[in-house]
C-alpha cells in the first residue's frame, strides 16, 4: 500500500527467510570475512573471463541462500536480479540457469534495495510466495566496462573507489521465521551536476540524502526509530557530504547510528591504498546487508534498520560525452520478526 | 492501515545550486600532496630512465654497439620488463604510487597496450585482443603523429630541420 509520496508500506509482513553472501579475496581480508558464506581466494574463480566469474557469484548466492532458508529450488517463484554490466548479462545469464521466471532490474548499485523492495512487493501484493532478489559485482568486469583494464597502471584520486568482488541473495516469502520487511522508500534520481566519475560518493550523496528524508516524511518516522541507518556506497567522502546535508536539512540523524556499507566491507586503514576512499558496486550493499546486518537482526542486536542502497546512474559513454551523473536511492527498511 | 504521510514537508529540501554544490563537494575532497606525488614520479621516473641507461651501456659494452644502434635493442628490453611486469599484475601497482612517474617512459605506452591486450583476450584474438589493444595507446600515437607534423611545420619554416 502506497504511504506518502513514494513509500510502499508492506502490512502482510514479507520476511527474509534466507540470505546468502559470496565475496572475493579483498573482502576475505576485510573486518567482516566471518560473516560471508563463501570467501573465493582468487579474483578469477577459476573461469575463463571475468564476466563469468561475476555470473558464478550470482549463482553461488542464490544456491546458498536457497539452502539457507532451508526451501527446495522449485518452491521459488520469481528471480528479481540485476547487475552492473551492459544488459545486466550476469543476472540474466544466472537466470538462465536458475530457470525461474525472471525481472531484471537495473539501478546501478542501487539495485541491491530495488530488486528487494520488489521482490517484498511481490510477496505482499499476493503475487508469489517465495521470491529470490539478488545482485552481483565484480572489480574486474567494472574496471574493465566503466574505467580501464585492471592492468592498466594508473594512479586513482583519493576520491575513487573499489568496486566489491561479490554476490548477494535473499529469499523474500510471505511467512516464516526472518527478518521482516517493513517498508521500502523508491528514489527520485537527483543530479546536482557532479561530473567526475571518480567521485561517485560525492555524486550520489543528495540521493541518499533526498531519499531519507522522504522516507522519514512518508512514515513519520524519525531517525530514533532506527538502531541503524546505512547508505549503500557514499564511500568516506560521500558519508561525510550526506552527514552534513541531512544535518543542514534538519533530519536528526545523531539519534541514531548513521554508516555506510562502502567503509564496513573493508579494512580503511590497512586496504586504503587499494580502496582509496571505500567500496562501490550493487555487491557493497548487498552483501553487507545480506552476509552482515541481518544476522544481526536475527540474534537480535539490531530491532530496526533503513538500508538506503545508493546508485550511479552513468555510462562510460555519457560521461565522455561531458554529462554529470544522475543518481538514485531506495530505501529498505528491515525489523526483527516477531 | 492508514496511507496518510505524517509530516510532509517537515525537513528542508537541499537548496544549492549545481555551482554551490560542486564548490561544497570539492572542499571536502581529500587534498592530494603535489610535492609528494612530484617526488615519486621523479624517483620512479628517473629509476626506470636509469635502468634503461645501464641496459643502453650494456649494448654498448658487450655486442660493440655505438650509442644509436643500441637505442633499439635498449627500447624493446624495456618494453619486454614492462610487459612482463603488466602481466605479473606489479605494474598497476607501481602505478598507483609513482603516478606519472610510471606512466611518461615508454614502459607506460607497453604497459596500455599489454593491459588491454590481456583484457580483451576473452573476446577473441581479432576482435578482442587485435580490437581493443590500441584502446588507451592509440590516442598517443594519433596526437604524436599530429605532434610531430606540427613541428615539422615549425623546423621547415624557421629553416632548422632536415640536416
Amino acid at each position: 500500500m502506497l504511504r506518502g509520496k513514494q513509500t510502499w508500506w508492506f502490512e502482510n509482513r514479507p520476511v527474509i527467510i534466507g540470505s546468502a553472501a559470496i565475496v572475493g579475496p579483498d573482502e576475505g581480508d576485510g573486518p567482516l570475512a566471518s560473516c560471508f558464506d563463501l570467501v573465493h581466494p582468487e579474483l578469477d574463480m577459476q573461469q575463463k573471463s571475468w564476466e563469468k566469474a561475476e555470473r558464478l557469484l550470482m549463482e553461488q548466492a542464490a544456491d546458498f541462500a536457497i539452502r539457507n532458508a532451508g526451501i527446495r529450488k522449485e518452491q521459488l517463484q520469481f528471480y528479481v536480479g540485476g547487475d552492473l554490466l551492459n544488459q545486466i548479462i550476469s543476472s540474466s545469464f544466472a537466470a538462465r540457469d536458475l530457470g525461474l521466471p525472471y525481472l531484471g532490474v537495473f539501478g546501478a548499485c542501487s539495485t541491491s534495495m530495488e530488486s528487494l523492495a520488489l521482490a517484498a512487493l511481490l510477496v505482499n501484493s499476493r503475487s508469489a510466495t517465495h521470491v529470490l532478489a539478488g545482485v552481483c559485482s565484480h572489480n574486474c568486469t567494472a574496471e574493465k566496462q566503466f574505467r580501464y583494464p585492471t592492468e592498466y597502471g594508473s594512479q586513482k584520486p583519493p576520491t575513487a573507489q573499489y568496486t566489491v568482488t561479490g554476490g548477494g541473495a535473499a529469499i523474500v516469502a510471505e511467512a516464516g521465521a526472518g527478518p521482516v520487511i517493513s517498508c521500502a522508500t523508491i528514489g527520485k534520481i537527483v543530479d546536482l551536476g557532479i561530473t567526475d566519475p571518480f567521485n561517485m560518493g560525492a555524486a550520489m550523496a543528495p540521493a541518499a540524502v533526498d531519499t531519507i528524508q522522504a522516507h522519514l516524511e512518508d512514515t513519520g518516522r524519525t531517525p530514533k526509530d532506527y538502531d541503524l541507518i546505512v547508505t549503500g556506497d557514499l564511500a568516506s567522502i560521500g558519508h561525510q557530504i550526506a552527514t552534513e546535508l541531512l544535518e543542514r536539512s534538519g533530519v536528526p540523524i545523531g539519534e541514531t547510528q548513521f554508516g555506510d556499507c562502502g567503509l564496513m566491507i573493508y579494512d580503511m586503514e590497512k586496504q586504503k591504498q587499494l580502496v582509496q576512499a571505500g567500496g562501490s558496486g550493487c555487491a557493497c550493499s548487498a552483501v553487507v546487508t545480506y552476509g552482515h546486518l541481518l544476522d544481526r537482526i536475527r540474534k537480535g542486536e539490531l530491532k530496526r534498520m533503513l538500508v538506503v542502497a545508493t546508485g550511479a546512474l552513468l555510462s562510460p559513454l555519457s560521461y565522455q560525452q561531458g554529462e554529470s551523473i544522475p543518481c538514485i536511492a531506495h530505501a529498505v527498511s528491515i525489523e526483527g520478526g516477531q | 492501515m492508514t496511507t496518510k504521510s505524517a509530516g510532509s514537508g517537515k525537513y528542508k529540501k537541499i537548496a544549492m545550486s549545481s555551482k554551490e554544490y560542486k564548490q561544497f563537494a570539492k572542499n571536502r575532497e581529500p587534498s592530494r600532496s603535489i610535492g609528494k606525488n612530484c617526488l615519486r614520479a621523479f624517483l620512479v621516473g628517473g629509476g626506470i630512465c636509469l635502468i634503461g641507461q645501464c641496459v643502453q651501456n650494456m649494448f654498448m659494452h658487450y655486442f660493440k654497439m655505438s650509442q644509436t644502434q643500441a637505442g633499439n635493442p635498449t627500447v624493446a628490453v624495456m618494453i619486454l620488463l614492462a610487459v612482463i611486469l603488466t602481466c605479473l599484475g606489479v605494474y598497476d601497482k607501481l602505478a598507483q604510487w609513482a603516478g606519472a612517474g610510471s606512466a611518461v617512459p615508454v614502459t607506460g605506452f607497453a604497459n596500455s597496450m599489454c593491459s588491454a591486450a590481456l583484457e580483451h583476450r576473452s573476446e577473441g584474438l581479432v576482435l578482442g585482443v587485435g580490437g581493443h589493444m590500441f584502446r588507451l595507446a592509440g590516442s598517443v600515437i594519433v596526437f604524436g603523429t599530429v605532434a610531430a607534423f606540427f613541428v615539422g611545420i615549425v623546423h621547415l619554416i624557421l629553416g632548422t630541420g632536415g640536416q
